[in-house]
């Protein structure tokens, strides 16, 4: 039985790194639209997200092919 | 000729069948979480989730010949009768686990159902064992494992962020975002999924010489696959949801989205890295990752040992059962009428027993009261259930196959005779 390690450590590191980083960028997009008035927390809230919505649609176009 | 026609009509009902207890089977997986955080009303959870498997049958174009994934030795050519028994096992054991409110895997019960079918008719030789350790027992260990460790991070550093943020200004971001992530593992799971259904009955086509070796899947079988797994999914296996949803563990908004965002990050991640692992496990372990990522989350390990039961059994428990199943549809045209006959008694029986408590979308989240009242009795008549599906058609083989006695699979409603070995 061969098990292919590489394959294995490399869905655990990508998995994990992007799982935690998505979910941090977003929750910071979250807090940030949250607290009221503040210009610069808003404008990060925004880029936050529009970085999250790239990952999905990287996400769309890896099902597609 | 005129026999093989049926037999292959046989095969690509019997396909279409399993690919609605698949989409059935695996609405939890993309929707459970959504549904008992409130993201998504239940019906509006459904539906968009079986939308998207649609459009997921329909997005990738490569459809694989090698159903088994090289389990099983196709080069001689897979028999029909073969794939007719390994798609009965994946049903019934699709069935009983639905039942029972476990999610389990499809995929795996369709390869325990394949490898037992295959044993049954060909012997061992036929059957890879590397290949089952490689392809199914190594990813069904990892699967919890990564997307358990990747969702339980993320929970613990979401909730971290938003400390000092209001929950009630969060909470609608949360919902959005779990959605996003929840559409992602529905279209993921319609391609991959319908593909396999698409898979079987190419493959019998070719079987049957109906279509040419080589040829692309006619497009009535990439329309009624992708109809019949997104017809599954729409009717929803309320069952699992509850399980999935509710019963691992209480979910709140960033927990739900951040298992969601993990398992679909390991969905993808594992099927575009080679190393593929199966929705199901990946789903049950990102929840309980990010059950155990909440301060005082619990994790009802009851719930979550009977899974893992589950689990271990898909394999075997189809196996039993198409390798009766592959037995008896060896015997010619009239074993196969006999297998589709006590194939149909079994699943109408399961039906009626699940009507007697059903579970829907008014009910689908609220479990608490009963679960914890009903554990011990739970397990019990899990074991007790699950037993004698497997038994079933092998006694009514072994003994007399010509008496082919109708009443084998009724089974399921008398306790089992025998003790289990879990």
């Amino acid at each position: 039985m061969s098990i292919d390690w590489a394959a294995l450590g490399s869905v655990f590191g990508v998995s994990l790194a992007v799982t935690v980083g998505l979910v941090g960028l977003f929750s910071l997009g979250i807090v940030g639209l949250a607290k009221e008035g503040a210009t610069v927390a808003r404008t990060g809230a925004y880029a936050a997200f529009a970085l999250c919505a790239a990952a999905v649609a990287y996400g769309i176009f890896l099902i597609v092919n | 000729m005129e026999h093989i026609t049926l037999l292959i009509g046989i095969v690509i009902v019997t396909a279409l069948v399993f690919d609605f207890t698949n989409g059935f089977h695996d609405t939890a997986n993309a929707m459970a979480t959504t549904i008992s955080t409130g993201a998504l009303k239940p019906k509006t959870a459904v539906a968009m989730s079986a939308g998207l498997n649609l459009v997921g049958a329909f997005i990738s174009v490569e459809v694989a010949l090698t159903i088994s994934k090289g389990i099983i030795d196709e080069s001689a050519g897979v028999q029909p009768e073969v794939i007719f028994a390994g798609l009965v096992g994946a049903i019934l054991w699709n069935l009983v686990t639905w039942y029972l409110g476990l999610p389990s895997s499809s995929s795996h019960a369709l390869m325990g159902g394949l490898i037992g079918a295959t044993v049954a008719s060909v012997g061992l030789s036929g059957v890879n064992g590397d290949a089952v350790a490689e392809k199914v027992l190594i990813p069904a260990i990892a699967a919890p494992v990564v997307a358990g460790i990747a969702a339980l991070l993320a929970t613990r550093l979401t909730y971290r962020i938003g400390r000092d943020a209001d929950p009630k200004a969060t909470a609608k971001g949360y919902r959005a975002g779990q959605i996003a992530s929840a559409g992602l593992v529905s279209l993921a799971h319609g391609t991959n999924d319908a593909q396999k259904t698409m898979g079987v009955i190419t493959l019998a086509l070719v079987t049957g010489k109906v279509i040419a070796p080589d040829a692309d899947p006619p497009l009535w079988v990439i329309v009624s696959a992708g109809l019949a797994i997104a017809l599954g999914t729409f009717i929803g296996g309320w069952r699992i949801i509850r399980t999935m949803g509710k019963g691992i563990t209480d979910i709140q908004p960033p927990q739900g989205f951040a298992a969601q965002t993990g398992a679909a990050t390991v969905i993808l991640a594992s099927s575009h890295l080679g190393f593929s692992l199966s929705t199901t496990h990946v789903v049950s372990g990102s929840v309980m990752g990010a059950g155990l990522g909440r301060k005082g989350g619990v994790i009802r390990w009851s719930t979550a040992g009977r899974m893992l039961v589950a689990w271990a059994l898909t394999l075997p428990a189809a196996g039993l059962v198409a390798a009766g199943a592959a037995l008896l549809a060896d015997q010619g045209d009239w074993g196969v009428g006999v297998v589709a006959a006590l194939a149909a008694a079994a699943c109408a029986t399961i039906w009626v027993a699940a009507r007697r408590k059903p579970v829907d979308h008014t009910n689908v989240n609220e479990v608490e009261a009963e679960a914890e009242a009903e554990a011990p009795g739970v397990v019990t008549t899990a074991i007790a259930a699950v037993t004698p599906p497997p038994a079933g058609p092998l006694t009514a083989t072994i003994p007399a196959p010509a008496a082919a006695p109708a009443p084998a699979p009724v089974a399921p409603a008398a306790p089992a005779a025998q003790p289990t070995t879990l």
